[in-house]
C-alpha cells in the first residue's frame, strides 16, 4: 500500500529521485564521471592543491622518524596531545559510511541510495587518515607489529586486558570490513564501467576490477544474501569501534576519563561528525558534477535530522559529565569540571558548546535545514566542534589531574598543525581521486531506485 | 578467432522490462527447460527462484557466514585464553589469568571478521569469480545487461534444448532480440 494514497494531494512525499530518470540515464549520468568527462581545472587545481598538502604530511612524518615524537608539543604529564585528538576525530567521521550503508540499509531507508557510496569511500579514507596517528605517535612506526599477536623470538605476548590492544583489532577489523562492504558495493558497477568504458585501458581496468560480474540471477541472488550478512555485521561493529575507542579513556582512573556515558556519548558524537563531514562533500559535489537530481534536497535536510538528533544525545553527555561530577561528591571530578568552565583552556570548552550545542539548535527550522550554504556552513562548524570536543576530552584531563605537582600546560608544536593538515589534504586527495576514478554513487542500487519509484512501492518512510 | 571451433552455449533473449523477464523465465520453466539463467542490471524479486536456484544451494553463503563467525569468535577467545593464561601468564595482584570479560571485545571484533571474510570471499567463491570470460560475454548486446536491458538464457546443456525450436519458442515470449551464444574452445 502505497503512502502517497492516502495524503491530499499537494501534499505528496518529495521523491528521492528527480522524476523522468530511466534505467539508462542514471548509469550514463554517473559513469560518464568517471569514463568521459574532461578532467576539468576545478578538479586540477584542487588535488594539486590536496597533493601539495600531502607532501607537507611527508615532510612532517619524515621529520617525526629523524627527530622522534619530541618535536610534538607533547611531555609529561600530557603524553596524548593531537595525535590521539585528531586519531579519535578522525575515526569518528568514519562513522557515517558504515552506518549509511550498514543501518539505514536494514531500516529500509531509500535515502541512503545516492550518498551511501561515497559515504563509504570517505569512511575509507577518514579511517585511513586516523589509522596514521597512533601508528607515528608510537615514535617507531616500523616497529608497530608488535602491537599483533605474533610468536615472537622474546616470548612476548600482548596484554589482551588493554583497552589500546582492543583498539588495535576494533580499528583494523572495521577498517576491513569496510574496504570489502564497499567492494562488494562497487561489484556491479564496477562491471558497468566495463561494459561501457571506450579505452582499452579502462577497458582492462574495470575488467580486472569487476572479476567478471555477469549479473546472473544466480549470482545477484548470492550477492544480496551476502551484502545483507555483512550490513547485520557491519551494524554492531559500527557501534564497537568508537566504544572501544572511548573505552581507551573511561578505563583510565583520569578524572573527566573515568565515567560510563563515554560509550553511547562517543558513538553519538562519532555519528554527528559523521554526517557533517558527508554534508561537507556532498553538497560540492552535487554541485560540481551536476549529480542535483540524485542527492536531491531532500536528502540534505534527512541528513541534518540525523546531525540534529545525534547533536542533542551529544548535549545530553556534556551535560550528564557536569551532573555526576557533582552528584558523585568526588572532589577531582568537581575540579575537573571547574577547570573546563574556569580554567586556562576555558576558551576551547566554550567553542566546543558553541559549535556543538548551540549552532546545531538552528537545525530545528526547516528554512535552516533546507538552506544550502547555511548547511554546508553548519557542517563545517560541527566538525570544528567535534574536534575541540575531543581536544578538551584529552587535553584538559590530563594537564590538570590529582596533584598539582603533576600539573602541567601542552601547546601544539609547527609540526602538529603540520600532520594534522596534512591527514587533511591525503583525505581531500584521495577524495578527489576516488571521485574521478570510481562511481561516486551506487549505480545498480539507483536502477533498483528507479525501479522502485516507477511502481509506487514507497518502501517504509 | 574464426580458427577456432565454436561451440553452441546456449540462445539468449533479450527483454526490456524486468516483467517480461520474470514472465518469460517463469514460462520457461513451465515449458520445461532446467539449465537457464537470467541476467539483468539490479537484482529482481523472485527471479532466481524463477530460474530454479532455491532450497539449501541458496543459502550457502548464510552458512559460511556463520561458520566464519563462529571460527572467529572461538579463535579470538581461544588466542586471549591461551596468551593470558598458557603463553605468557602475568600474575597481578592475584587476579584470575582467564579474564574473560575483557576478552569479550577482541572476541567480538574477530567474530564480526571472520563472518564478513567468509561472507565476501564466500560469495565471489561460489559465484566462481574472478571469472574473466564466460561465453554470454560474446553476445554483443550482452553489453546492455550492465545498464538497461534483460536478458534469459537457455543453455545447449539443457535435455529439451534444440536451437531452431528453442529460438523460436524466446520469440513467442516477446523477447525482442534472439541470438545465439557462441562458446571458443
Amino acid at each position: 500500500m502505497s503512502v502517497t494514497q492516502n495524503l491530499p494531494p499537494g501534499h505528496e512525499p518529495e521523491p528521492w529521485l528527480e522524476p523522468g530518470h530511466t534505467y539508462a540515464s542514471v548509469t550514463d549520468k554517473i559513469a560518464s564521471v568517471v569514463l568521459t568527462r574532461p578532467l576539468g581545472i576545478g578538479w586540477l587545481a584542487g588535488f594539486a592543491l590536496a597533493f601539495g598538502i600531502v607532501m607537507v604530511l611527508n615532510l612532517a612524518i619524515g621529520w617525526l622518524i629523524i627527530q622522534g615524537v619530541g618535536i610534538w608539543g607533547i611531555n609529561v604529564p600530557i603524553g596524548w596531545g593531537f595525535a590521539i585528538v585528531n586519531f579519535v576525530w578522525w575515526i569518528g567521521i568514519g562513522h557515517a559510511g558504515t552506518l549509511i550503508s550498514a543501518i539505514l540499509y536494514l531500516l529500509n531507508q531509500k535515502w541512503r541510495t545516492s550518498i551511501n557510496r561515497f559515504a563509504e569511500a570517505m569512511t575509507l579514507f577518514a579511517v585511513a587518515c586516523a589509522g596514521l596517528f597512533p601508528l607515528i605517535h608510537t615514535g617507531r612506526p616500523w616497529m608497530a607489529y608488535y602491537m599483533f599477536p605474533y610468536p615472537s623470538t622474546m616470548g612476548v605476548w600482548p596484554q589482551f586486558r588493554s583497552p589500546l590492544i582492543w583498539d588495535v583489532f576494533a580499528v583494523s577489523t572495521y577498517g576491513t570490513v569496510s574496504l570489502m562492504f564497499w567492494f562488494v558495493g562497487l561489484l556491479p558497477d564496477l562491471a558497468t564501467l566495463r561494459d561501457r568504458a571506450k579505452s582499452r585501458w579502462q577497458q582492462v581496468i574495470f575488467g580486472m576490477l569487476s572479476m567478471g560480474w555477469r549479473g546472473s540471477a544466480r549470482h545477484w541472488h548470492r550477492y544480496q544474501v551476502a551484502y545483507l550478512l555483512l550490513a547485520g555485521l557491519a551494524t554492531p561493529l559500527v557501534l564497537s569501534v568508537h566504544t572501544v575507542v572511548s573505552f581507551d579513556f573511561a578505563t583510565g582512573i583520569v578524572p573527566g576519563w573515568h565515567t560510563t556515558i563515554f560509550p553511547p556519548y562517543f558513538v553519538a558524537g562519532a555519528i554527528y561528525s559523521g554526517f557533517a563531514m558527508v554534508l561537507t562533500l556532498a553538497i560540492p559535489l552535487r554541485k560540481a558534477y551536476g549529480l542535483e537530481g540524485f542527492i536531491t534536497l531532500r536528502h540534505l535536510e534527512q541528513m541534518a535530522k540525523v546531525m540534529l538528533a545525534t547533536g542533542l544525545i551529544v548535549a545530553y553527555g556534556y551535560f550528564i559529565e557536569f551532573f555526576m561530577a557533582y552528584y558523585s561528591g568526588n572532589k577531582f571530578d568537581v575540579f575537573l569540571a571547574q577547570q573546563r568552565l574556569h580554567g586556562p583552556y576555558a576558551p576551547f570548552y566554550y567553542a566546543l558548546i558553541l559549535c556543538n550545542i548551540l549552532t546545531p539548535q538552528l537545525l530545528w527550522f526547516k528554512k535552516v535545514r533546507r538552506n544550502i550554504p547555511a548547511l554546508f556552513v553548519m557542517s563545517l562548524i560541527i566538525n570544528t566542534g567535534m574536534w575541540l570536543e575531543r581536544f578538551v576530552i584529552v587535553v584538559i584531563s590530563l594537564t590538570r589531574d590529582f596533584m598539582p605537582s603533576a600539573w602541567g600546560r601542552y601547546s601544539a608544536t609547527v609540526w602538529d598543525y603540520a600532520t594534522f593538515v596534512g591527514t587533511l589534504g591525503l583525505f581531500t586527495m584521495l577524495i578527489f581521486l576516488f571521485v574521478r576514478g570510481l562511481p561516486a554513487i551506487a549505480i545498480s542500487e539507483m536502477r533498483e531506485l528507479v525501479h522502485q519509484e516507477s511502481h509506487g512501492d514507497e518502501g517504509h518512510q | 578467432m574464426s580458427e577456432r571451433r565454436s561451440l553452441l552455449f546456449g540462445v539468449m533473449g533479450e527483454f526490456s522490462t524486468p516483467e517480461d523477464l520474470l514472465a518469460a523465465t517463469k514460462k520457461s520453466r513451465e515449458a520445461g527447460y532446467k539449465h537457464i539463467e537470467a541476467y539483468t542490471p539490479f537484482p529482481i524479486e523472485g527471479l532466481s527462484d524463477a530460474v530454479g536456484f532455491r532450497g539449501f544451494r541458496s543459502n550457502l553463503v548464510a552458512l559460511l557466514t556463520l561458520m566464519g563467525g563462529v571460527g572467529g569468535g572461538l579463535a579470538g577467545f581461544g588466542l586471549q585464553y591461551w596468551v593470558a593464561g598458557i603463553a605468557y601468564p602475568l600474575n597481578i595482584g592475584g587476579r584470575p589469568l582467564n579474564s574473560w570479560p575483557a576478552f569479550i571485545p577482541v572476541t567480538f571484533e574477530l567474530t564480526v571478521l571472520g563472518a564478513s571474510i567468509f561472507a565476501v570471499f564466500g560469495m565471489l567463491a561460489l559465484n566462481k569469480l574472478p571469472q574473466p570470460y564466460h561465453p554470454v560475454f560474446n553476445v554483443e548486446r550482452f553489453s546492455q545487461a550492465s545498464t538497461d536491458k534483460f536478458f534469459l538464457c537457455i543453455e545447449a546443456r539443457d535435455p529439451k534444448f534444440d536451437l531452431a525450436e528453442t529460438s523460436k519458442f524466446l520469440q513467442s515470449l516477446h523477447a525482442q532480440h534472439v541470438n545465439e551464444v557462441k562458446d571458443e574452445e
